[in-house]
């Protein structure tokens, strides 16, 4: 990695990276969990990979080692095929019942 | 040709036919596959024939090896192919009544729309049979042993339409089961004694003292196996009802072959029965036992088949009183007339029953010797020889064992000579009432076609010239079979017949006298007869006993079969009903009630399931960190 890039990472402390990434990580998890619009799920989805996706190239630079930021980009990839099926199912999900509210998929019940 | 190559023809052939048959049952008219199947078991024979007249007897034998079969550990027991005289012999019998067997079935089964089917099992019963005899070791013979069991099952349940026959074909089996076991653990005590299986091997090992208890054992366990498949007491029952199959197939599995497999294997491992003299002692009453009780039920049945069955029975009994003795080329002798005139006699009855249109109660025959011609003479000579008259084949077979009773005691040829006058009497009873006195029946007696006829001369041609086969010295001849058996690795310690020419002579003519004198008066009981003694419900208790099988049957469902049954029932009752099935279900419910505990948890709420999941992700994260 360019050695300008490592330093301007490294120009932030690395407590700052790991809280803002927890940060964004639990906003995910909340709305996630919390929210009921299929299309905020899928994006609160995308915000707990993006805060995985800065702890890993944080961590890269500050141990000097590549490999984390091409594991970045293997997720990247996974996200962009699992975003395609996640659309997909929104689009079915608007024909089928009319409507994004996952509470609306309560049919799979014992 | 090769000569291994041609011994391993000779089994491969039949089989090659039931693989054929059997794959294209649907599509062969009973004719062509008959053709087919009779076209290779007629090329086994003349492989045999040529692997005979290349053998040379000096070199006492050969093991044709075809492949490493188990070797595993100490147990190495190749797959391979004995030749010597004793399995020659039995390879001509085999091949050689087979093919007439097969021969003759082309013309019995014609109108038979399973035919195909049928041709099919009986080239793999001349397979496996042909595996039993050739076999170089026991688990070789094994497999021929159990092979000729299914197809004799399979072939008395032929006809699987009708329930007696089908129960037939299970009693059967399962006689044979019973057998089977005994020859099994035979096999396992002769491995842990000598580490082989190998027949030449164990032949050569078997040095031991006499008397020795595991070796007495192993025999007796052979023995049980023998008489499984011999069909001797306690055992014999299967063997009469075995006569629901086709006619055929009494004549090649139930007279000629498959029960000669027990005397095989005793001559075949007579070096070690030769250890155990105890052994012998119990063959040699088990046989005598056999020969009478099975003669005098012979007496009374009705059934043309029946009284052939019971007869072969008595037959195998005569075998086992000479293998009892160490007579084992007198023993092997009489299997190969008997082979010959038990056939014909089978094939003859077939060929009445087909006359008749499936008729079997010689009750509804008589007269028949005028409308069926060839019949009635070959079916004459069947039984003149079965019956021992003069230079007939049975006569030298059944005199030399007679002889060789004598040898024993005397009483031992008293009981034989009976067992040998009762055999003349019911055959000639059989022969009287079927043949002469007036037609009884409704059906229009008519000839057999020539591939039925065609057989049944030969064997009767056989059946009167056999006896050369063995002549004795007696009559000029030098025992010619004797001395080819005896080359056999096996065959060193033949028992030897020492009685005087004048003895011998006395010996033939009181039997023949007393022969000729049962004739009479068979002829003078039955040849005129127009009607038949009535129920058994008259005759008086021990003749009723008798007719009755002696109540053998009734013996072992009352000893077996209805304690078995009882057992069942009550099983089904207490166990079954009160322990296994609560138990049982009692496990289905339990997984149920919890299941509907648990499945509430199951909302279908996303928002939940979500929830749900983050929690457990978290709890097991925390375990993880506190854990370390």
């Amino acid at each position: 990695m360019d050695q300008g890039i490592i330093t301007a990472i490294r120009i932030v402390p690395l407590e700052h990276y790991i809280v803002l990434s927890f940060l964004l990580f639990s906003i995910g998890v909340a709305g996630v969990v919390f929210r009921r619009n299929t299309i905020i799920i899928l994006m609160c989805l995308e915000l707990m990979f993006n805060s995985v996706n800065l702890l890993l190239t944080a961590f890269s630079a500050y141990h000097s080692d590549p490999r984390a930021q091409v594991f970045v980009f293997f997720i990247m990839l996974v996200a962009a095929a699992e975003v395609t099926v996640g659309l997909a199912i929104l689009v079915m999900m608007k024909r089928n019942v009319d409507s994004v509210d996952v509470n609306q998929l309560n049919r799979l019940k014992g | 040709m090769n000569s291994d190559l041609l011994a391993i023809l000779v089994p491969v052939l039949p089989l090659v036919g039931a693989i054929i048959l059997a794959a294209m049952r649907r599509k062969l008219s009973a004719t062509i596959a008959g053709s087919l199947a009779t076209a290779l078991i007629a090329s086994s024979f003349v492989a045999s024939i040529v692997l005979f007249l290349g053998f040379d007897a000096s070199t006492g034998g050969r093991t044709v090896q075809i492949l490493d079969w188990i070797n595993v550990g100490g147990m190495n027991i190749p797959l391979a192919l004995r030749i010597d005289a004793l399995s020659l012999t039995m390879m001509l019998i085999v091949t050689g009544i087979g093919s007439l067997i097969h021969l003759y079935s082309i013309g019995y089964m014609h109108d038979d729309e399973r035919a195909p089917t049928f041709f099919a099992q009986l080239n793999l019963f001349s397979f496996a049979m042909l595996m039993l005899v050739m076999g170089s070791n026991f688990l070789i013979t094994f497999i021929g042993w159990e092979g000729v069991g299914l197809c004799s099952y399979l072939l008395i349940g032929f006809w699987y339409t009708k329930p007696d026959y089908n129960y037939a074909a299970r009693k059967a089996f399962v006689m044979n089961r019973i057998g089977d076991v005994g020859m099994v653990l035979g096999m396992v005590l002769l491995f842990q004694r000598f580490g082989t299986l190998e027949y030449a091997s164990i032949m050569d090992m078997a040095t031991g003292g006499m008397d020795d208890p595991l070796m007495i054992a192993a025999t007796l366990f052979l023995f049980i196996g023998a008489t499984g498949k011999s069909a001797q007491l306690p055992l014999f029952t299967w063997l009469p009802d075995a006569m629901a199959g086709p006619t055929p197939v009494s004549a090649l599995i139930h007279a000629a072959t498959m029960v000669t497999a027990g005397i095989f294997l005793i001559v075949r491992s007579s070096v070690l029965f030769e250890l155990a003299p105890f052994t012998k002692d119990i063959i040699l009453w088990t046989g005598t036992a056999t020969a009478l009780i099975a003669a005098s039920v012979g007496l009374f049945q009705n059934d043309i088949k029946k009284v052939l069955a019971y007869s072969t029975v008595s037959q195998l009994g005569y075998m086992f009183v000479a293998l009892g003795m160490g007579a084992y080329s007198a023993a092997m002798f009489h299997v190969t007339t008997h082979a010959f005139f038990k056939a014909l006699l089978f094939l003859g009855a077939g060929s009445v029953i087909h006359a008749l249109g499936g008729e079997q109660d010689i009750r509804k025959m008589g007269g028949l010797k005028g409308s069926i011609k060839i019949t009635f003479i070959t079916f004459f000579v069947g039984t003149i020889a079965i019956s021992g008259l003069p230079l007939m084949s049975g006569f030298f077979s059944k005199d030399l064992i007679m002889a060789y009773g004598f040898q024993r005691s005397p009483v031992l040829f008293g009981l034989l000579l009976f067992g040998a006058l009762l055999t003349t009497f019911y055959m000639f009873r059989l022969l009287f009432l079927v043949f002469y006195g007036t037609y009884r029946g409704k059906a229009h007696p008519h000839e057999s076609p020539l591939t039925m006829t065609v057989p049944l001369m030969i064997l009767a041609v056989l059946s009167v010239i056999g006896g050369l086969l063995d002549l004795p010295h007696l009559f000029g001849g030098h025992e010619p079979m004797k001395h080819f058996l005896e080359t056999a690795a096996e065959a060193i310690r033949y028992e030897n017949l020492e009685l005087s020419a004048s003895t011998e002579w006395v010996l033939m003519g009181l039997t023949t006298v007393l022969v000729f004198a049962t004739i009479a008066f068979a002829f003078g009981r039955f040849a005129k007869r127009t009607t038949l003694e009535g129920a058994e419900a008259d005759m008086p208790f021990f003749k009723r006993l008798i007719a009755q099988r002696w109540r053998l049957d009734e013996l072992y469902a009352a000893l077996f079969e209805r304690p078995y049954g009882w057992l069942s029932t009550h099983l089904f009752s207490t166990v079954e009903r009160r322990l296994m099935v609560p138990v049982m279900n009692g496990v289905g419910e339990a997984a149920l009630a919890m299941g509907a505990v648990v499945r509430k948890l199951q909302t279908g709420n996303t928002s939940f399931h979500l929830l749900a999941m983050l929690f457990g992700m978290i709890i097991f994260l925390l375990i993880t960190l506190l854990s370390n």
